[in-house]
């Protein structure tokens, strides 16, 4: 895969405090490369020195191969930059907004204004594009905020933690979009808490703790090296056999796999090796057990994401909500 | 890139949203009238157009331009919106630039009510046209530029004013336009020396009545170099505390 930006080696002091620490990393063209991270992690540090926003401590940036590391200022022209708070004019309009987004970036005034319309109908904003910004609710304030960071239809799309604090369904919309966006062939970076977002969302994934990547890879990469053993559960209605009768009966008929009770109503299945499910769905019903469902049980990136970070991500979502 | 575009867009939502609000066009007018009004009132009889002139002129110049750029500056910062400016592919000079070329224009439009008032009511005699627009020009700038040097060195809109204003009243009283500078205890006339704004009002002096005290081309010289200075001095500093 050809990569877009390649990160050596990247740090970032502020004085005794190591924000990032010697992180490397590739993102590859016309993928969605996330961020996941709980706070102070280094994500907005990391996105801050990739686009300019922050002085490099050490290491290098690479934008298809030319070394960009001190002349940020000449890459800016191929980013978009979605901040985690948006930054755009409160006296302005959405339509004011966006035009003048894209006149930074030397947008011709009649382009610019066809570009703005366009992206006010992509983001369903047409309607309030002649409304004051600061009269925007937080979602819709988050969407233009993404709307004027495309005006000039950058390579690279950074967005750092989009969906953070705004209603369900703005987030559900904002999600669409970037998968829209993407799937026309922009590159995405993004800074995400939300594991259900990374998991959606991105091609590939790094974990980032303490100003570093514990690890880089995809969801089901991620899940695959923390498998231990194949999981099948059971459930089912009532039983009016004896459990431990049926437990025996269940180990001696089926020795290559190991049978528990989780509750009342559901057994678990567990092998090292792929196991076939029918002849023990069979079985069961032979001995009168009324089968509700019986599914895989797999690792999620949640637990892949808990077991090689350590940190349990109903506290990192509770940090973030604080914030 | 286009830069001008950039360039051009800037100062023009600067001018809409900032320099050409009601209450700030009210405040260039009012500012120097009342100014004027105060000090015919207090020496009606011996009132000298020609001494106020400059002064009202210099007063006004500063007061508008470091006000402005104060307010604007921190207020984008404070808000993030100067984020998204600086996230535009244009050198961090042109972005200043910019930034300072509506509050200089701001700054020479305050000027022309004193002028204004000056010409026509009180029938002064500009001596050289020329040098006192040039006057006010490089006097707009340089207030401009001092301004953006307190506002980049400010976190808050208020900090900004009162930083401005610990340097705008001693500054208005050591640069000669009520006491001529040679009045002045010696061991506080460096200080008057080492303002930029003693050789813009030297210039307004000499362009109105001749009544300077210092040459007239160093007084353009001096000028020149404290723009320049001040200019980088600003961009080293929007360098070192907002692009950590």
């Amino acid at each position: 895969m050809e990569s877009i930006i390649e990160v050596k080696n990247l740090t970032k002091n502020y004085g005794n405090l190591t924000a990032v620490n010697n992180i490397s990393f590739c993102v590859y063209k016309g993928e969605i490369f996330g961020f996941l991270g709980p706070n102070a992690a280094g994500k907005t540090t990391t996105i801050n020195m990739l686009t300019g926003m922050a002085k490099i401590s050490n290491g290098q940036i690479f934008y298809k191969d030319n070394n960009l590391t001190t002349k940020i200022k000449k890459f800016q022209r191929y980013i978009g930059v979605v901040p985690d708070e948006s930054n755009l004019y409160e006296e302005l309009t959405g339509y004011e907004n966006l035009c003048f987004s894209a006149s930074l970036y030397g947008v011709f005034r009649s382009k610019r204004e066809k570009k703005a319309k366009e992206l006010l109908e992509v983001f369903q904003l047409s309607e309030a594009s002649h409304r004051r910004f600061k009269t925007y609710s937080k979602g819709m304030k988050r969407k233009l905020t993404i709307a004027a960071s495309l005006v000039h239809e950058p390579e690279i799309l950074f967005l750092d933690e989009p969906t953070t604090g705004i209603d369900i369904a703005s987030s559900r919309q904002i999600r669409n979009l970037i998968k829209k966006l993407n799937g026309n062939g922009t590159t995405i970076f993004l800074t995400t808490h939300y594991i259900e977002e990374a998991e959606r969302l991105c091609s590939r994934i790094a974990f980032i703790k303490n100003g570093k990547i514990i690890k880089i890879g995809t969801v089901d990469k991620f899940i695959e090296d923390i498998k231990e053993s194949n999981i099948i559960e059971v459930l089912f209605d009532s039983i009016s056999v004896n459990k431990n009768i049926l437990l025996k009966k269940l180990n001696q008929n089926f020795p290559d796999v190991e049978c528990t009770f989780k509750n009342e109503n559901t057994i678990i299945v567990i092998s090292p090796d792929k196991i076939d499910i029918s002849p023990i769905v069979s079985f069961l019903s032979s001995n009168n057990i009324y089968i509700l469902e019986a599914k895989l049980i797999r690792p999620t990136l949640e637990d892949a994401f808990v077991k090689m970070t350590g940190i349990e991500i109903d506290i990192m979502k509770k940090e973030k909500e604080k914030k | 890139m286009k830069s001008y575009i950039a360039f051009w867009n800037i100062l023009l939502k600067d001018m809409k949203n900032y320099y050409l609000k009601p209450p700030n066009i009210s405040w260039g007018i009012i500012f120097p009238f009342a100014w004027m009004l105060m000090i015919f009132i207090k020496s009606q009889s011996a009132f000298n157009i020609n001494d106020t002139f400059p002064g009202i002129i210099a007063m006004s110049i500063l007061f508008g331009t470091t006000s402005m750029l104060a307010v604007t500056i921190t207020f984008e910062r404070k808000s993030r919106s100067f984020e998204r400016l600086l996230l535009a592919p244009i050198s961090i000079e042109l972005l200043v630039f910019s930034k300072i070329s509506g509050a200089i224009l701001f700054g020479i439009l305050n000027s022309i009510i004193p002028i204004l008032i000056s010409v026509l009511y009180f029938k002064s005699a500009v001596l050289n046209w020329y040098l006192l627009f040039t006057g006010i020009i490089l006097l707009s700038i340089v207030s401009t530029l001092l301004g953006l040097s307190i506002a980049v060195s400010a976190k808050e809109v208020f900090e900004a004013q009162t930083f401005s204003n610990f340097f705008r009243f001693p500054m208005i009283f050591l640069c000669g336009l009520f006491i001529p500078i040679v009045s002045l205890p010696f061991y506080i006339r460096p200080i008057s020396y080492i303002l930029p704004i003693t050789y813009g009002v030297d210039v307004l002096k000499y362009a109105i009545s001749k009544n300077n005290s210092i040459s007239i081309l160093l007084d353009i010289i001096l000028l020149v170099i404290f723009c320049v200075g001040l200019f980088y001095f600003s961009i080293f500093n929007i360098r070192k505390k907002w692009i950590v």
